[in-house]
């Protein structure tokens, strides 16, 4: 089985979202940069695949130069070879066009990509994949087992799950719950030796043209203080006269 | 021609956000001077949708569709926009139409924005604002596609009533095999209990609550308030409650009214998960944790003396104004 898993560079989640060039460009000044959690949960289900089942296991990146040395911890942890298309990722359709050939090209059986990046949180790279390649397709996917052709997955679904069965190729939309927390790898020095001599091809991008455009972005309104109180009686009463919640 | 907005019917009923989703597209109607046109699947009531603004509604009625099915569904939707030669869809934020809004896309060739909190802010060029970094943003994005498609962030718009009169019309869209391969084996869900993406109000605990055996005063406030119980990620790490109640940057959004904090100290990824909560109350002993920042209300002290004492008090409160 050949396993594509699509990897985002994206800050970590304790950064201080700041905005420059007139709030229209994420500042990168300061931010350590990660694998983006939900593929990060993703590319450690695939070592399970890697090791108990031999598949080979590549990972892809759609991004600038700035992004090797997430893809490099990819390879770190245990991917046999990476790719990146050479093109910043601009919107989710654009970033799913680059992807698709990547995967069309490599014959993948299956692909995995978190359910939403953390920092644009669009949620469509996924979906938007499967469609343009006629993969299967399954979101918010916390397990997934593979016998032959035979693909089983659960979803989380709101207030449960949901069991499907269905067959290879497929992309999964990854989170939390594929793997658990205690599952993630941190990179060993052999790991990160042998990383640095494992392939990582630049590919060049096909011409896309870009169907949604971020112009300008925008902090939150600082909110109030918060109102303290000592007994429950008051509390309720605020939450009864003055919030309307109850 | 008319907005087109896709309406979810579960069990018996339309769901709230679905009745958000169409008021959303009605403000959309409005600034544009044209009428709703929704679509349900295997829905009943549809005057219902016209409380809010649907002056029409296509009904799609078919037995293979029972069950949601998000390659069947987002081939049906697709073909009732063809019909109706819709160019702006719009769509609730549930996990069903995430899972389904990317497909469509896909096959109408239409530009999708998610997380979408207000109304657009410009018809030409086609410009939204919705939220990103997990509530630490807002993007004001421009969608440049003839085919607009916008996901409406959960209790962003709110309800809005604008009664008008709905004529309901049968569609049977053209599936095929292909739409049915992912087959379902079985659903595990709970029964009668409110789950997170639905809920008005959420009872949360963190750590502060020392174990799993702890839980039963923040069910019993949960039942009392009819809220869906939630959890940090830590506790969720620990195995005291499960993954799905795990809220946070990795875990759910909550975008509920009522968002309460119990014993949990307000890690930056916690705060941004429930950031689009309206009203946040923290009740923790520590007064300088960081959720006191992001709270409205709030109650410094032990939370194994606050909560049951709440608890009493708020049945009362429930009784004297039921």
């Amino acid at each position: 089985m050949k396993i594509l898993v699509c990897i985002s560079h994206v800050p970590d989640t304790t950064s201080k979202i700041n905005f420059t060039e007139g709030d229209t460009k994420f500042d990168t000044n300061g931010v350590q940069f990660v694998i983006n959690p939900n593929d990060e949960f993703g590319l450690t289900r695939a070592m399970w695949f890697k090791e108990k089942q031999g598949a080979i296991v590549h990972v892809v990146n759609v991004g600038g130069p700035e992004t090797e040395p997430t893809l490099r911890k990819a390879l770190a942890i245990g991917a046999d070879e990476a790719i990146r298309v050479n093109t910043p990722a601009t919107d989710g359709f654009s970033v799913a066009k680059q992807l698709a050939v990547v995967l069309q090209e490599g014959a993948y059986d299956l692909v995995i990509a978190g359910r939403e990046s953390i920092d644009y949180n669009g949620g469509m790279v996924p979906g938007m994949l499967a469609k343009l390649t006629g993969a299967n397709f399954v979101n918010t996917c916390i397990s997934i087992e593979v016998d032959g052709e035979k693909v089983t997955v659960i979803r989380e679904i709101d207030g449960g799950k949901e069991t499907l069965s269905t067959s290879l190729p497929i992309v999964i939309g990854a989170q939390k719950g594929l793997v658990e927390e205690s599952d993630l790898r941190i990179p060993n020095m052999r790991g990160i030796m042998q990383a640095r001599s494992k392939p990582l091809t630049v590919k060049e991008p096909i011409a896309v043209s870009p169907e949604t455009k971020a112009v300008l972005f925008e902090k939150p309104a600082s909110k109030g203080a918060v109102k303290l109180v000592t007994n429950v009686d008051d509390l309720i009463s605020l939450l009864h006269n003055e919030a309307k919640v109850i | 021609m008319s907005v087109f907005v896709y309406t979810e019917f579960e069990d018996g009923k339309f769901k709230m956000i679905a009745l958000e989703a169409v008021s959303y597209a009605k403000g959309i109607a409005d600034m544009i001077g044209t009428t709703v046109t929704a679509v349900t699947i295997n829905g009943a009531n549809a005057e219902e949708l016209g409380i809010y603004g649907a002056s029409k509604v296509l009904q799609i009625n078919n037995d293979s569709l029972l069950n949601f099915n998000a390659e069947a569904y987002a081939d049906a939707i697709a073909q009732a926009v063809k019909k109706e030669s819709a160019k702006i869809i719009v769509l609730s934020g549930s996990a069903n139409c995430k899972y389904l809004s990317p497909l469509l896309a896909v096959g109408l060739e239409a530009g999708y924005v998610s997380n979408v909190t207000q109304l657009p802010e410009s018809m030409s060029p086609f410009k939204v604002k919705h939220s990103v970094f997990t509530n630490k943003a807002f993007s004001f994005t421009e969608i440049s596609t003839d085919i607009k498609i916008i996901g409406v962030s959960k209790n962003t718009y709110g309800l809005k009533e604008n009664k008008v009169t709905t004529v309901t019309e049968n569609f049977s869209p053209n599936l095929d095999s292909h739409d049915f391969d992912m087959k379902i084996v079985s659903v595990d869900k709970a029964k009668d209990k409110v789950t997170i993406a639905d809920a008005e109000i959420v009872v949360s605990g963190g750590r502060g609550l020392k174990g799993p055996e702890n839980w039963g005063m923040i069910e019993e406030l949960a039942g009392i308030l009819g809220a869906a119980t939630a959890c940090s990620k830590p506790v969720s790490d620990l195995g005291w409650r499960p993954h799905g109640e795990h809220v946070g940057q990795t875990g759910k959004p909550v975008a509920s009214n009522l968002y309460i904090a119990i014993g949990i100290s307000g890690a930056i990824q916690h705060l941004a998960g429930i950031n689009s909560s309206k009203v946040k109350v923290v009740i923790n002993n520590d007064p300088e944790a960081p959720f006191f920042k992001a709270a409205d209300y709030g109650i410094v002290g032990d939370a194994f003396e606050i909560v049951p004492e709440l608890n009493e008090k708020l049945k009362v409160f429930k009784e004297q104004n039921a």
